[in-house]
């Protein structure tokens, strides 16, 4: 089974390389981009059958490891 | 005052901070590599900066998973003192023995000066040796400095007087993170170093180990040594 992990900043926490982002668009003649938020994808290969299973141990693997949930949010996919 | 300086792969200022060690103790603390479970007793876990792990993932996040972690924090609940700079601040917050947590600089750009801290209180292992509102002079050498806290840890940490170093002018006026005047990276009310609750555990982004002799331009980080010295001997 495939997981794709999606890690982004939560909301109200400052995100300036988003915003650098966003300017250099801007400058770059899209001046109908507005807020950016830069975050990370995470592709994994598992070893597992059962959607439940593999979705409780990503849990586990995201608030281990894969995010700082601190400041951050993830999301999980199962392909 | 027997010390231990962790190595992980990418450390890079462990032979400062060991050096500055042996300048006040006379003793060569012991090096414990990552990957090692156990090691010798000691009064002082010191945590060096550098890229361990090349900053993979987040700054700090591997290197808080790592063997050796896992004893040091078995040890801070002990109550050994635990010193994190700079990347160690970042690992000792990944790994939870301090809150919040080190954002990329708001300017998006590595910052390497000098600067000049408020100490808040003279009321901890670390700063016995300076008083409250002293203004000290070290550099810093980051990109990801900016402390960074939810509005509750923040309330708690002023409550509870949990601020270690504040960014300031060299008169001593914390100003910014707005203006950034005295504030390198854009952290929460110009944080630069925390204790945990019990003040055995202290993060900072500057490098007292740094500035320990006249030759490197100043001594002013020397203090922090002396009264560990002080406090664990």
């Amino acid at each position: 089974m495939k997981a794709r992990v999606h890690v982004t900043l939560k909301n109200g926490v400052l995100d300036p390389q988003g915003k650098a982002i966003g300017h250099s668009l801007n400058r770059l003649g899209f001046p109908e981009v507005g807020d950016v938020r830069q975050g990370k994808f995470i592709e994994l290969e598992l070893a597992e059958t059962d959607k439940d299973k593999a979705r409780a141990r990503l849990d586990e693997m995201c608030k281990k490891l894969l995010a700082n949930t601190v400041i951050e949010n993830y999301s999980i996919e199962l392909i | 005052m027997k010390a231990a300086v962790l190595v992980f792969p990418g450390s890079n200022r462990e032979g400062d901070v060991a050096q500055a060690i042996e300048l006040v103790t006379g003793q060569r603390p012991a090096m414990v590599w990552h990957g090692d479970g156990d090691f010798e007793k000691v009064d002082l876990i010191v945590v060096p900066g550098g890229f361990s792990y090349g900053d993979y993932l987040r700054c700090g996040a591997m290197a808080a998973l790592s063997p050796v972690m896992a004893e040091v924090k078995k040890r801070a609940a002990q109550g050994v003192p635990v010193l994190g700079i700079c990347n160690g601040f970042q690992i000792v917050t990944e790994a939870g023995l301090l809150p919040g947590t080190l954002m990329r600089n708001s300017h998006l750009k590595f910052v390497c000066a000098d600067v000049h801290l408020k100490v808040e209180t003279s009321q901890s292992l670390f700063t016995n040796r300076y008083q409250a509102g002293q203004v000290i002079r070290v550099p810093v050498a980051h990109a990801e400095g900016n402390y960074f806290a939810d509005a509750d840890t923040m309330k708690r940490l002023e409550d509870r007087g949990q601020i270690a170093f504040r960014y300031c002018s060299p008169e001593g006026v914390v100003d910014g993170p707005q203006g950034m005047a005295s504030n390198p990276n854009g952290s929460s009310s110009n944080i630069a170093g925390v204790f945990n609750e019990t003040k055995t555990v202290l993060g900072l982004m500057p490098h007292p180990e740094n500035a320990v002799e006249p030759m490197f331009g100043g001594t002013d980080g020397k203090g922090l040594f002396e009264g560990l010295v002080e406090a664990l001997s």
